[in-house]
């Protein structure tokens, strides 16, 4: 105790020393202020060293003093005690007891095990002991993935040195634009899979259906055996119609409609309606196979064949097999070749097949007119441009159905083919890609930004990279053009005209250009952090960049037209002449009587222009500083612009601006100017002459005095 | 009641008449010697007049007299026989100096294929009048060219070498030591990025460093002005009208520095500016603020004259049109907006890129803007009504900023490299296949400008300021009495009173400057509206035809049809035969519309059906061009050598004179 309190006397003296010590050594730099404390805590040490020398209760509980995050449950903190806490101390017991000795003995051994250090020596790695371990193995040799050294691969290094910098950034960006399109058309996926409306999705069923059915045709003239094939499909959804109850008048509906049946007329029809349908779906499809038999001879050989041969035979069937790969690889590369022919095709389409399009027509309209209402409600901020994927990718889930409605309208189709006898070779190349396209949409999605493997697949990155920047505008495009001619068979005039200009919006956005030759292309050598935040800021901009910009500019063109539209005069004064009151309105005859319409104004500036929003207001502030008054002899504003298109000394050379300035009349000072002869004109003198009026130049001599003169002449 | 003609003249009246008209009216105060009877008119002699008139003869038909004036055929027919002089030596240039009519036609300003209605007697004669006085003055304009002596530098690779392959390190090398000297780097890494901005004749560069370095030099002596940190962020820096003044817009205010660096104002009401522009002509300092506002300041009197507000966010992509002083604002939503101060609303708004817009530049014609986005392409727009781009193209990493050249050159900054692109004269656009120059920088591009009459590219970058050499860039001829790079400082004074007291009303900045000197028709037809109004009767209007009643039943109804008819068919065929006569060429107006059409589809063209290029183009050079004391030599342009380094590269060679006409300014 007496060493304790020594020790803290000490201590406390000390502190006192140093407090008298700081103001002398105030402006310490902060590394001298540490060594200070340094200093101190070593002489803490020291002292606790001296008074443990004492013996006996060197274990002294430390108080808890202050807030410390470091509290031990059994209140033994390392920090205030003398000693280091060793976990030998901790497992002590107080007096050593027989039970606890096991445990004891466990920890040692605990300890003493060596543990598994974390690189392993190569034997080790080498070795291979399970049988997983060995396929493990097998799998990295086989595709010379490192076993050693886990820094990069032989083929990473490869790829690492076959990209550039630059290419590799561009790329980067590339692939975060991808990924936050996929990111839209997921969100959108997902929305319009939530959308309840049971109209929507029927006519959406329809649409499929329709689609599929036109594929179906196509693939029928081009490839047979796929045609075959999916025929075979078909029937297997029939045999599933046969077998299930669905369209039976068994179900609950069914038989709710049945009771209504007797009084209601719809319900009546609805479950002829039903009905029809079984009948319908489980119709073989006899027209279809006949149609096949003569083109189906060689592949009657191997019908039972399983799919998967059947699909390997076709694609051995391809002329060019490297062609092949490209179609179900390049899914991005197809379709752009497919936007190339498009425009010309679907009115080819429409000129065969006028009748049934027009059923079509009416149904895609409405869904567009869904998909617009929706869009409108939600206001959503995706992208614009993404809406064609967006349907193909919502295709695939219900498939089923739509191949079981696909079959009706096969038949229907069929039946209409044998009416009208004639089959048109269409290029179905497109039908040949689009499923392929729609299968390899998703994959191309999800790629992640992983290192490429072979340099041929950076090339094919490169490529991907370049295609997809056009990919995208094109699309739209191409939706676009497909309403416009939808639109086309309803005979809107007004939209199309809008679609028009925003087509030509788009071609106008997306001006391609020359490839990069010559170009010093950037490098990134340094950038200070801030620059490369922008950097990053950038890229997010542009991967969101093109959200609607264009639909907002129309609109506010649209909005901006509206605006310098003269307003109509309505006049109408309700109830006049008629009763009135709330929610009474006057008669559309009665404001059609008393509507003024406004004069229709002049063509706007912008009219062609898509692209523009020219300003039809007048600059009041300008007009004022224009000529409003006409001089005396030009009796149109043109013939007196025509005069005053050679203005002042900052338009002209010196001398011309002297000679357009100089004054008609000149004088001298200090000279007399005598009146005017007759002589001096030209004609003879007269007593009479009062021509001391006239100064000027003859030239100059009013009518009336020249009148005058001639009297006098005569005279 | 013809006069009668003094017997002692022997022509005829009208003749008479003709030949008065031509004379120079004698003055009252030049001898009265000639007053001799037989002289038919008094004046001097033929001769002497000939000797002093530029223009001989009064043309009786335009067309021939036009040939006559300019090829040089005429001067023989103008002066057969060669003056002789005191001392008997004959001058072999007699008469005025030829011009080619390509050149004059660059100078007219009446648009003659546009059709008048027909016009009176009077007022014909005074539309006369008019074409002859604007066909002298263009002449006259033309012919001051032959005193525009200094051509423009510029490069040529030998027989397809990609002039982009020349670094500036050779341009250095073959050019002399004056031009050598304007290629210069200045390493200031401490204050960041450097805005950089060259006063109007191009002798002095001011430059502001993002960390608050504002610093003032002649760069050719390389002369400091002022140095000094404003300690806090410089957004941007420009020149007022003179280098005496300098506006810099830093982080909070807008403040505004005389040449020693002394802060004479600090103008709040701009506050957060990110973009500066100076209208020379309207004393208007242009400020562009993240708060989304356009402010017109006149630093004249030092008041606001417009605070417009844009409506679409932060503001940070500014520049004026030099033709029209029409600001350009690009957006993020990828439209850029043209504003006047006179109008609330912007004049025109046009949608360029998908991304937003990351630069602007106009060209100093007004005729082609360039525009470049965040979805990394290039464009080239028209300006001149449809504001359709011409030309486009992609580059890899998009271009941050952009500046045109005096004569149309087009610069962009791309992270630390800087392209340049020409065309093919000085009023077409740049063409974006082939980059002329590119040049690498130690750093990231923050500011581009075209040194005026300099072939000088200043760029401001994260590692300093660099000069580049860029033949070709800057106009050789400067106008004495505008821009005058050696002016004292008792010029510079005289000069600044001068451009005080012609300084343009900020209201009358409007897309088409020309509409200026066109009558208000609006205000016009609402004058005459009103006075019909308050007379009771419109006084112009014309009263139809009454046939007078006859008599002896020769008034008849189905007569006085007859009659009425009989007139209106007269006039309508007066009318008509007056509109064919109007077509001085009846088969070109046929042949119109499919002209047009035609050139709406062709693809080569690069105006799709549009108008010649702007007669105020050709004014503004004109006034630039007035030559006034005679155009000095050009402040050092790169020029043509002929002693290229060696063979295998011919850098500077003179370039062929097609379509390279040396223009004004």
């Amino acid at each position: 105790m007496n060493a304790n309190q020594a020790a803290e006397s000490l201590l406390a003296s000390n502190q006192q020393k140093e407090l008298e010590d700081l103001p002398k050594d105030y402006p310490l730099s902060t590394s001298e202020d540490e060594g200070d404390k340094d200093e101190e805590r070593k002489h803490q040490k020291l002292l606790e060293s001296i008074s443990s020398l004492n013996g006996k209760d060197r274990q002294k509980l430390a108080d808890r003093s202050e807030a410390s995050l470091k509290v031990s449950e059994f209140s033994v903190s390392s920090e205030g005690s003398g000693e280091k806490l060793v976990l030998s101390d901790l497992l002590e017991p107080v007096k050593t007891s027989s039970s606890l000795a096991a445990v004891k003995k466990q920890l040692n051994r605990v300890k003493s095990k060596k543990t598994v250090e974390l690189p392993l020596h190569r034997e080790e790695i080498e070795r291979a002991g399970t049988p997983l371990e060995q396929e493990i193995f097998n799998l990295l040799h086989k595709n010379k993935q490192p076993v050693t050294d886990p820094l990069l691969t032989p083929v990473e290094k490869a790829s690492l040195k076959a990209m550039s910098l630059e290419e590799v950034k561009m790329r980067r960006a590339e692939l975060q634009r991808a990924r936050a399109l996929q990111s839209y058309y997921e969100a959108r996926a997902r929305r319009e899979k939530r959308i309840k409306s049971k109209k929507y999705h029927r006519i959406l069923k329809k649409g499929k259906a329709k689609q599929a059915l036109k594929d179906f045709e196509k693939l029928q003239k081009v490839n047979p055996a796929a045609a075959l094939e999916e025929l075979e499909k078909l029937d297997k959804a029939r045999m599933m119609e046969r077998m299930s109850l669905k369209h039976q008048n068994s179900g609950k509906w069914a038989k709710s409609k049945a009771i209504m049946a007797k009084y209601d007329l719809e319900a009546r029809q609805a479950m002829q309606e039903q009905l029809a349908r079984n009948k319908e779906l489980t119709q073989k499809v006899a027209a279809s196979e006949s149609e096949e038999e003569g083109e189906g001879q060689e592949e009657e050989e191997e019908p039972l064949v399983p799919d998967l041969v059947n699909e390997v035979q076709i694609k051995a069937n391809g002329l060019n097999p490297w062609m092949f790969r490209n179609h179900f690889i390049d899914a991005k590369e197809a379709e752009v070749q497919k936007d190339l022919e498009d425009p010309a095709e679907p009115e080819a389409q429409e000129t065969s097949e006028s009748e049934e399009e027009k059923a079509v027509v009416e149904e895609e309209t409405l869904l567009k007119e869904f998909e617009e209402r929706r869009s409108l409600r939600q206001k959503s901020e995706l992208n614009h441009m993404a809406e064609p994927v967006h349907r193909r990718v919502t295709k695939d889930p219900s498939s089923q159905e739509v191949l079981s409605d696909l079959r009706a309208l096969c038949q229907k189709l069929s039946t209409e083919n044998h009416q009208s006898g004639k089959q048109e070779l269409s290029s179905a190349r497109t039908a040949q890609r689009e499923e392929p396209a729609r299968e390899e949409e998703e994959p191309m999605l999800l790629q992640r930004p992983e290192r490429a493997r072979t340099l041929d697949e950076l090339e094919e990155l490169g490529r991907e990279g370049c295609v997809e920047n056009e990919e995208l505008p094109r699309t739209a495009v191409e939706g676009l053009q497909l309403e416009k001619n939808l639109s086309n068979h309803i005979g809107a005039p007004k939209e199309k005209k809008r679609k028009e200009q925003m087509i030509d919006l788009q071609n106008l956005l997306t001006t391609k250009s020359p490839s990069v030759k010559s170009l010093a292309v950037p490098t990134t050598v340094q950038e200070l952090e801030d620059e490369e935040e922008r950097d990053q800021r950038q890229i997010i901009k542009e991967a969101f960049a093109g959200d609607d910009v264009i639909r907002d500019f129309l609109k506010e063109k649209r909005e901006a037209v509206e605006a310098s539209k003269p307003k109509d005069l309505d006049l109408t004064l309700p109830g006049w002449g008629e009763w009135g009151g709330i929610g009474l309105k006057p008669s559309a005859k009665k404001r059609r009587r008393f509507l003024i319409k406004a004069p229709e104004g002049p063509p706007r500036k912008d009219k062609n222009l898509p692209n523009v929003i020219i300003n039809e207001k007048r600059n009041t502030h300008a007009a004022a500083h224009q000529v409003q008054v006409l001089p005396h002899p030009f009796t149109h504003h043109q013939q007196f612009e025509r005069t005053i298109q050679t203005p002042g000394s900052t338009w002209n050379t010196q001398r011309a601006f002297q000679k357009l300035t100089m004054p008609k009349v000149v004088t001298k000072p200090g000279h007399i100017i005598k009146p005017i002869k007759a002589e001096d004109v030209g004609y003879r003198s007269s007593s009479r002459s009062d021509l001391s009026v006239i100064q000027r130049n003859p030239k100059r001599l009013s009518i009336r005095h020249k009148k005058h003169l001639e009297n006098n002449c005569v005279d | 009641m013809e006069t009668v003609p003094e017997p002692g003249s022997n022509v005829p009246p009208k003749k008479d008449r003709l030949q008065t008209k031509k004379k120079k009216p004698r003055r009252y105060w030049e001898q009265e010697t000639t007053g001799t009877a037989a002289g038919a008119s008094p004046g001097p002699p033929r001769k002497r007049k000939r000797n002093r008139e530029l223009r001989p003869q009064k043309p009786k038909k335009n067309d021939t007299s036009k040939k006559f004036r300019m090829s040089k055929k005429p001067r023989e027919l103008k002066s057969p026989r060669p003056q002789r002089s005191l001392s008997g030596a004959q001058d072999p240039f007699a008469g005025p100096a030829p011009v080619s009519v390509e050149v004059v036609q660059k100078y007219c300003r009446i648009d003659k294929s546009k059709e008048l209605p027909h016009p009176k007697t009077k007022t014909r004669s005074r539309l006369v009048v008019a074409e002859a006085q604007e066909e002298e003055t263009s002449v006259r304009a033309a012919r001051s060219e032959l005193l525009l002596t200094e051509e423009p530098g510029f490069l040529e690779g030998e027989d397809g070498e990609d002039t982009a392959k020349i670094r500036q390190a050779d341009i250095v090398e073959a050019v002399d030591i004056a031009s050598a000297a304007k290629h210069f780097d200045l390493n200031l890494r401490q204050f960041g990025p450097y805005r950089l901005n060259y006063s109007r004749t191009g002798r002095h560069l001011a430059f502001g460093g993002r960390r608050g370095h504002v610093a003032a030099l002649d760069w050719v002596t390389k002369k400091l002005t002022c140095e000094i940190n404003v300690m806090e962020a410089v957004r941007d820096i420009r020149f007022l009208h003179s280098e005496a003044l300098l506006a810099v817009a830093q982080n909070r205010w807008l403040h505004i520095y005389d040449n020693q660096g002394i802060e004479l104002h600090c103008v709040r009401r701009c506050d957060r500016v990110t973009r500066l522009e100076f209208l020379p002509f309207h004393f208007l300092l242009a400020t562009a603020s993240e708060t989304g506002f356009l402010t017109y300041l006149d630093v004249s009197v030092g008041k606001i004259v417009a605070a417009l507000n844009a409506r679409a966010g932060r503001l940070s992509v500014m520049t004026q049109n030099p033709y029209n002083a029409v600001i350009h604002l690009g957006h993020s939503n990828g439209t850029v907006s043209l504003w006047s101060p006179a109008m609330k609303e912007p004049l025109v708004k046009i949608l360029c890129h998908r991304g937003g817009v990351r630069a602007v530049a106009v060209d100093s014609t007004g005729m082609h803007m360039a525009t470049s986005g965040l979805d990394h392409q290039l464009k080239v727009f028209d300006l001149r009504g449809t504001f359709q781009p011409l030309s486009a193209r992609t580059l890899p990493q998009g271009a941050g900023h952009l500046a045109f050249s005096q004569r149309g050159l087009l610069a962009a900054g791309m992270g630390d490299v800087v392209n340049i692109w020409a065309g093919q004269g000085k009023a077409s656009p740049p063409s974006l296949e082939q980059p002329y120059l590119t040049h690498r920088l130690s750093g990231h591009v923050h500011g581009l400008q075209f040194c005026p009459y300099e072939d000088v590219l200043g760029v401001g970058h994260s590692g300093g300021i660099t000069s580049m050499l860029v033949p070709g860039a800057a106009e050789p001829n400067f106008d004495g009495l505008e821009s005058n790079p050696y002016r004292s400082r008792k010029q510079r004074q005289e000069w600044e009173v001068k451009a005080l007291l012609e300084k343009v009303p900020a209201e009358l900045i409007c897309l088409d400057p020309r509409a200026l000197a066109e009558v208000d028709v609006i205000s016009l037809e609402q004058a005459k509206k009103e006075r019909a109004e308050r007379l009771g009767y419109d006084p112009d209007a014309r009263t139809p035809f009454q046939p007078k009643p006859k008599q002896k039943g020769r008034s008849s109804t189905a007569s006085l049809v007859k009659r009425k008819r009989k007139v209106m068919d007269q006039e309508h065929r007066v009318s008509g035969h007056r509109g064919r006569a109007g077509h001085p060429k009846g088969n070109a107006l046929l042949l119109a519309p499919l002209a047009s059409s035609t050139c709406h589809f062709s693809p080569v063209s690069p105006y799709p059906g549009q108008n010649p290029p702007e007669p105020g183009a050709a004014a503004a050079e004109a006034r630039e061009g007035q030559a006034h004391g005679g155009p000095a030599v050009g402040p050092g342009q790169i020029r043509a050598l002929s002693q290229a380094p060696g063979p295998r590269r011919n850098i500077l060679s003179p370039r062929p004179p097609v379509g390279n006409y040396p223009s004004l300014e």
